[in-house]
C-alpha cells in the first residue's frame, strides 16, 4: 500500500475525545497564542506540536480555543461527495468498495516535465504532518478537521512551473463504475477545481492524505485531495488525479453549474451572502448554537493580503 | 365474468373498519413524534438519529412530510370516486390537519432550530428568498383552512363559500412543491416526483370536470 502512510490504527488507539480534550488544552493553552501570531511564511515549516504520550493529532493551525475537532464519525459519514451519491449519508456507504490504490497522477501544464506517477512514487519526495483546520461549507456547517498531509506549494516548487503558469487546475478521477454517483448527470463530470497560483503556494493550502492519523477514509475523497481552509468546501476537490498548471483562470465544477450561487474564489465571507441563504452565521456539526462566520473562515491574517483591492462581492 | 363483477361490487361495499379513525391518528403522529424525540436527543443527548446535521435534517423531514400529507388530502377524493368508499371523505378533515401540523412544526424547525429566531435574519430570508416567501404563502394558507375546518366555520360561511376557500388547498401544494424545488441544491428529482403526482391528481379533477360538463343531448 503506500510507502510513506502511518501504520493503521485500531479503533482502540484511538484517543478518546475526552482524553484527546485534556490533551488539546494544554497544547491551545501553549500555542494558540503563538500560533496566531505567526506569519503566513513560518506556518510551513512549523514543526507539529508533540504531545509526548499516545497519539498526536497536530498542529491546531490558526485554531481558537473553542474550536474542538469534529467527532471522527462525523467527519466520515457526513460528506457532500456526490461521486458517491447526493445525500450527506451516502459517500460512506457508497464509497465502501472503491478501491483507492493503485492511483496514478498526472501532473502536467505549463510545468518543466509533465509526467505520470505511481501514488507512492509521486509522495515520496514530501514530509507529511498534521494540521487541524476549520472547514466551513458553502451549505453554512462546518467542522474542525485533524488532516494529514503537506503543502501543495511543495508539489509546485518540485514541478517547476514555467513563467506562463498563474493558475493551477485539479480533476477528480472519472471512472462511473467505481463512482457510481458519476453515472447520473447531477454535475458536469469530472469534477474540476482551480486556484490562482498566489493561492496554490499559500503556506496553507494543504494537500491532504489522511485525517485523524489514518490514510483519507474513500468517502473524504481518498487517496488524494485538497484543503484549502479560507475558502467554501466545494474547493478542496477530492480523489485527484490530474494537477495542471495553466494560464488561464480554469473552471470549476459548481461554477459551470450554477454560476450566480457559485464563484471561482469562494472565500469564506460572512458578508457575501448565498443568494438563497446567509453566510453570516454557520452550525458548527456536534454544535446547536450557531456561531458567527470569521471572514476568510478565521484565516484572514494569513490569507487577506492575497485579495487586497478586490472586490469580493463581485468575486464570490 | 360473474365472480370478477362479485368481487368489485364486495370491494365497493367495503365499509370502514372498526377503529379505522383512531388508527389513523395514531399512524400520523407517529412521524412527529419520532421528529421531536429524535431531534431533542440528538441535541442533548449527542445521539444521531437525524444524522451529524439534526437540525437541517428534521426541517427537511418534516417538509416533506408535510408535502406527503397535503397530497394524502388530494387522493381522498379520487379514491373515493374510484371505489366507492364514501366514509374516506369522513377523515379527510384529520388528514389536512395534520398536513397544518406538520407544516407549523416544519416553521418551528426553521425558525427555532436552524435561523434561532434571528429576526433580522427571518426578516432577510422573507423579503429576499422567494423559496422561503413562497413557502411562508402556502403556510399562511394551510393556517387560514385549518381555523376554518370545523363544522361550525363550514355553517357559519355557508357551504359554497367554504369550498372556494377551500380550494386554495391547490395553490399552497403547487406552491409547496415549488419551494422543495427551489430549496435543492441541484437534484430536482423528489421534487419533480410531486409535481408529477399533483399532475394526476388535478388532471383526475379536470376529466370528471370536463366529462360533467361534456356534451349534453340537446332538449329542444
Amino acid at each position: 500500500m503506500l510507502i510513506r502512510r502511518a501504520p493503521d490504527l485500531k479503533s482502540s488507539e484511538i484517543t478518546s475525545e475526552r482524553l484527546y480534550w485534556t490533551r488539546r488544552e494544554w497544547i491551545a493553552a501553549a500555542g494558540v497564542a503563538g500560533v496566531a501570531a505567526l506569519a503566513p511564511a513560518s506556518l510551513a515549516c512549523a514543526a507539529p506540536a508533540e504531545g509526548g504520550q499516545g497519539q498526536n493529532l497536530g498542529t491546531p493551525y490558526g485554531l481558537q480555543s473553542n474550536d474542538k475537532p469534529t467527532p471522527y464519525e462525523d467527519v466520515t459519514n457526513y460528506n457532500n461527495f456526490y461521486e458517491f451519491g447526493l445525500d450527506k449519508a451516502d459517500p460512506a456507504q457508497n464509497a465502501k468498495g472503491f478501491k483507492p490504490l493503485p492511483w496514478t497522477v498526472r501532473v502536467d501544464g505549463f510545468v518543466k516535465a509533465p509526467a505520470n506517477y505511481q501514488l507512492e512514487d509521486f509522495l515520496k519526495p514530501y514530509k507529511l504532518e498534521d494540521r487541524i483546520y476549520r472547514h466551513r461549507c458553502v451549505e453554512a456547517w462546518s467542522m474542525v478537521i485533524p488532516w494529514r498531509g503537506f503543502p501543495l506549494a511543495d508539489l509546485i516548487k518540485r514541478a517547476e512551473p514555467t513563467s506562463q503558469a498563474r493558475f493551477v487546475e485539479f480533476t477528480t478521477l472519472l471512472d462511473p463504475r467505481r463512482m457510481p454517483g458519476q453515472n447520473s448527470p447531477v454535475l458536469d463530470w469530472p469534477y474540476v477545481e482551480g486556484l490562482r497560483l498566489d493561492e496554490a503556494m499559500h503556506p496553507l493550502t494543504l494537500m491532504v492524505t489522511g485525517l485523524y492519523g489514518k490514510d483519507l477514509p474513500n468517502q473524504n475523497g481518498a487517496p488524494l485531495r485538497l484543503h484549502v481552509p479560507w475558502k467554501y468546501g466545494f474547493k478542496s476537490i477530492k480523489s485527484i488525479v490530474r494537477i495542471r498548471l495553466v494560464d488561464k483562470q480554469p473552471r470549476n465544477t459548481w461554477n459551470i453549474a450554477t454560476p450566480n450561487e457559485y464563484g471561482f474564489y469562494a472565500n469564506v465571507n460572512p458578508e457575501v451572502d448565498h443568494p438563497r441563504w446567509s453566510q453570516a452565521t454557520e452550525r458548527r456539526i456536534g454544535e446547536f448554537l450557531r456561531r458567527k462566520t470569521l471572514m476568510f473562515n478565521g484565516y484572514a491574517d494569513q490569507v487577506g493580503s492575497m485579495y487586497a483591492g478586490m472586490d469580493l462581492r463581485k468575486n464570490y | 365474468m360473474n365472480d370478477a363483477a362479485t368481487a368489485r361490487d364486495r370491494l365497493r361495499a367495503l365499509k370502514e373498519p372498526p377503529g379505522f379513525g383512531v388508527l389513523l391518528i395514531v399512524a400520523l403522529c407517529v412521524p412527529g413524534v419520532l421528529a421531536i424525540a429524535g431531534t431533542l436527543s440528538d441535541i442533548f443527548a449527542g445521539t444521531r438519529y437525524f444524522g451529524s446535521d439534526p437540525v437541517k435534517e428534521v426541517e427537511h423531514f418534516l417538509g416533506r412530510w408535510t408535502l406527503r400529507l397535503i397530497v394524502a388530502t388530494l387522493c381522498v377524493t379520487p379514491l373515493r370516486q374510484a371505489t366507492g368508499w364514501n366514509w374516506l371523505a369522513r377523515h379527510r378533515r384529520t388528514v389536512g390537519l395534520f398536513a397544518f401540523a406538520y407544516v407549523t412544526l416544519h416553521w418551528i424547525a426553521y425558525a427555532f432550530l436552524d435561523v434561532q429566531l434571528n429576526w433580522a435574519e427571518l426578516t432577510k430570508d422573507l423579503l429576499k428568498r422567494p423559496y422561503i416567501y413562497l413557502g411562508m404563502t402556502a403556510l399562511l394558507m394551510l393556517t387560514a383552512l385549518a381555523v376554518t375546518s370545523t363544522k361550525g366555520m363550514i355553517r357559519r360561511m355557508g357551504g359554497r363559500n367554504w369550498n372556494r376557500l377551500h380550494a386554495l388547498i391547490y395553490v399552497a401544494a403547487i406552491l409547496g412543491v415549488i419551494h422543495y424545488g427551489m430549496a435543492q441544491k441541484k437534484d430536482l428529482t423528489d421534487p419533480l416526483n410531486y409535481a408529477a403526482i399533483l399532475t394526476v391528481l388535478f388532471g383526475w379533477r379536470l376529466l370528471r370536470w370536463a366529462h360533467r360538463r361534456g356534451p349534453r343531448p340537446a332538449t329542444g
